[in-house]
């Protein structure tokens, strides 16, 4: 803890907070220079979000004060850390989508002539003069559901500095993002930067922090574990720091053994539910003992191409096989018996039923093949065995679960039991889409140990990925998706972020 | 043949305005993301008590402000349920839809003696007649009920709030994206309520006009599915004021047709010409109900940072 001093944006000392019995925040300090751009690390449910949510005032603490440039402060609503100079990027963007980037903008902090009336005029000025300051381009007059994610955060930082901010919470801000559009977001906070804004960033992402972020702060379950100089400390050590314990950032992983062609898509097209084809005379080929990555952009056909191979959307032409037996056009049962397994990008949508306890989620493929179900009677017994045996061999947390709402667990413990359900299915191909989606460092690098005995056993993965990182570190075979097509195909030792962020972005190939 | 065109217009008219009047309610509820299928059982509240008042003090305009207040009490619960305790919305309002006309007829059979018919109003609302310079033109019959003209310009000055002030825009942004508005320090939770019991007041006057002005008492069958074909008038009119006004002239005059040909000479039966209302909205909904885009968040109650 610092002393506090008018040197410091934001101070909070001794900040705690209960959900209920739940401990969520336990006596954690911050502090914040002036013009400093500091990150908050910490893993999931660490308390992150919810420390940046009493700053915002969507919270009030039960303990703790707070301290907007050495003056002691009560916030309590959003509206009251709006008008003492915070504003907030939430990591789900608060933004109305039939609205205009305009609109957005002024919503709760309008311009008006009388009784309320808009004058919309004099707000664009009052915008258009932020954006040249900034150097951002943004349409004001586009609707927002017609803009890229990045452009999107553009729009929410806009919304903060309409509003006088000057000290910035960005939440998770490159969770959703492009390598090129995170580029571009920290160009941006160092303009922010220069022009004396603060800047807090939330993440779990330590190479962002060690490129943006001076200071650093760290807490793991809801607890302060340290403040320190990103300038002394390594990636490793930070994310030691943020998990507690010895960890590995980097899959390792043996020469791969690739074996016999299992799976295969010849030339398949399809259209998405507008009639246009989003999918365009795609082919791959993927071996036993090989993880396959495909790369590639939101919105360039891998919905489409996933459905299609799920059985929920038809084929235009072309071949889906698996161990020689076409499958396309056929049904999703047909599909999961044929030995493919799936975990689903959206868990909260298809992945779980999240009102549903942990262990009818678990036999939720299985419920009408014995010993789960006898001549149409569910036989809870086999059920319960069935997922304590999961819940043990993934360690899934808490270890007595079984008869709670999936809803109840955290996002990384909810991965566990769903990839476990799916190994136990022993699949042949595994289709994996961002398996690793809002998890921690910890259980990311459990998902990809997962997915790298599968391919150790001779089995194979499919990883739909949009973190880049993700795919570089885990695939064998990378290839690139963009408009639908299969635009590059690499080996691990070949492929780089440049060479294959460019072909995302659309670019050619040298 | 100009006279009866002018007959039908002004049959429409008048039909149309209590649908209206409810159906703009029913705009501004769902327009801040609260789904509002107790505007029948608000207009019957407002039906009920508009010919109540308006016998007791032989004025039709204290009756129709009551009847615009009790309707605004019932969207209170209403409110109250949904927004407070996150209630199931339909659930909610099929029980006010239970409520207003059980309580209406209880409260008729209360004041009259046990009778479920109110003595007639002694009162009106007026009627103007707007060419009455014409003199000797069928135009000089031609007048309107005053509710007509309430009833445009609750429109005027919905579609005005809507989509020219800073309020319009915020209930906008609160039926598509409540979280949005409340990060932004607007309150969700006291604008809602604004916007659901000024619904009420809206369908409460609907009520009131039917019995203050198209008929002149309360009796059982005088809102009888008025509600629902507001609540359909408003996905017809694809939750847009004047949309909704269009489709409530269209649902207007189909009901004067059910006059105009009742005892002309087609013959058809009373009986079946009455019907044509109700087939007019079960057609409008099932062509119109899939295509339209209700407001995002309509019909999901609000909860402080829930994932």
């Amino acid at each position: 803890m610092q002393g506090v001093s008018k040197d410091y944006a934001v101070q909070m000392h001794g900040i705690t907070k209960y959900f209920g019995p739940l401990r969520v925040l336990d006596d954690v300090n911050l502090d914040i220079k002036k013009g400093e751009i500091h990150a908050i690390l910490g893993e999931n449910g660490a308390g992150k979000s919810t420390l940046m949510n009493i700053l915002y005032g969507m919270y009030n603490p039960d303990y703790g004060k707070i301290y907007l440039n050495g003056q002691e402060t009560y916030i309590g609503k959003p509206s009251a850390a709006i008008s003492q100079g915070i504003g907030m990027v939430h990591q789900h963007f608060m933004l109305v989508d039939k609205f205009t980037v305009l609109q957005n903008i002024v919503l709760g902090n309008e311009t008006t002539d009388f009784f309320g009336v808009l004058n919309m005029r004099k707000a664009r000025k009052k915008v258009i003069e932020i954006i040249k300051k900034y150097g951002m381009k943004v349409d004001l007059k586009e609707k927002v559901k017609n803009l890229s994610v990045g452009m999107q955060q553009k729009v929410e930082i806009l919304k903060a500095l309409y509003r006088g901010a000057e000290v910035l919470i960005l939440d998770e801000p490159t969770a959703v993002l492009t390598p090129m559009e995170v580029d571009e977001l920290l160009e941006t906070m160092q303009n922010l930067k220069k022009d004396g804004k603060t800047i807090i960033i939330i993440t779990h992402k330590l190479k962002e922090i060690k490129k943006s972020a001076e200071t650093c702060t760290i807490i793991r379950k809801g607890q302060f574990i340290d403040r320190v100089n990103v300038a002394d400390e390594t990636e490793q050590s930070l994310a030691e720091k943020m998990v507690g314990r010895q960890i590995k950032l980097f899959v390792d992983k043996k020469e791969m053994t690739p074996g016999d062609t299992i799976f295969e898509i010849q030339n398949l097209s399809v259209r998405c539910e507008r009639g246009i084809e989003t999918v365009k005379n795609l082919s791959m080929k993927i071996r036993g003992g090989e993880i396959y990555g495909l790369a590639g952009i939101e919105g360039n056909g891998q919905t489409e191409l996933l459905q299609c191979i799920l059985g929920r959307r038809y084929a235009d032409s072309g071949k889906i096989i698996m161990h020689g037996k076409e499958i396309q056009n056929t049904n999703t049962r047909n599909v999961l018996d044929s030995k493919i397994s799936f975990i689903h990008a959206d868990r909260h949508k298809y992945g779980c039923i999240l009102d549903m306890s942990v262990a009818d989620n678990v036999i939720m493929e299985k419920y009408r093949e014995k010993p789960f179900s006898v001549n149409g009677f569910l036989n809870h017994e086999e059920r319960d065995k069935f997922t304590k045996q999961i819940i043990e061999t993934y360690d899934v947390r808490p270890a007595k679960c079984r008869h709670q709402k999936i809803r109840n667990l955290s996002g990384g413990n909810q991965q566990k039991l769903v990839i476990g359900r799916e190994i136990a299915n022993n699949p042949d191909l595994l289709i994996a889409v961002q398996p690793t989606r809002g998890l921690d460092v910890g259980a990311i690098e459990f998902v990809h140990r997962m997915l790298v005995n599968l391919r150790d056993q001779g089995k194979a993965v499919l990883l739909i990925s949009l973190e880049l990182d993700e795919i570089l570190n885990l695939s064998d075979k990378i290839a690139v998706i963009y408009g639908g097509e299969i635009v590059g195909e690499f080996d691990q030792k070949e492929a780089d972020e440049h060479k294959v962020g460019l072909l995302m972005a659309g670019g050619k190939g040298e | 043949m100009l006279s009866s065109l002018l007959i039908a217009l002004s049959i429409t008219l008048m039909y149309s305005a209590p649908l209206t009047l409810a159906a703009i309610g029913g705009v501004i509820s769902e327009r801040s993301g609260v789904v509002n299928i107790g505007i029948e059982g608000m207009m019957s509240i407002g039906a009920l008590t508009g010919a109540v008042v308006g016998y007791f003090t032989h004025s039709a305009w204290l009756g129709l402000l009551c009847a615009g207040l009790a309707g605004g009490v019932l969207a209170l619960l209403h409110a109250i349920a949904s927004i407070s305790f996150r209630a199931d919305q339909t659930v909610s309002g099929i029980a006010i839809n239970l409520i207003g006309p059980g309580l209406a007829m209880f409260l008729s059979r209360y004041f009259f003696d046990g009778a479920s018919i109110t003595y007639p109003v002694p009162e009106k609302l007026p009627k103007l007649a707007i060419f009455s310079y014409l003199k000797g033109t069928p135009f000089a019959n031609f007048n309107i009920d005053v509710s007509v003209v309430l009833a445009l310009a609750v429109v005027v000055v919905t579609w005005f709030v809507l989509y020219k002030t800073k309020w319009g825009l915020r209930i906008r942004a609160l039926g598509e994206h409540p979280a949005a508005v409340d990060t932004l320090g607007v309150p969700v939770y006291r604008s809602r309520y604004a916007c659901v019991i000024m619904s009420g007041i809206l369908a409460g006057i609907g009520g009131g006009t039917v019995t203050l002005a198209v008929i002149s008492q309360f009796t059982p069958i005088a809102i009888s599915g008025q509600g629902f074909i507001a609540l359909a008038a408003v996905i017809f009119g694809k939750w847009k004021p004047w949309g909704a006004y269009g489709a409530c002239l269209l649902f207007g005059f189909s009901q004067a047709l059910v006059i105009m040909l009742d005892g002309g000479v087609l013959h058809v039966p009373s009986t079946i010409l009455a019907m044509i209302p109700y087939v007019l909205t079960i057609l409008i909904l099932i062509i119109f109900v899939g295509r339209s885009s209700a407001p995002r968040a309509s019909g999901v109650p609000y909860e402080k940072g829930a994932r």
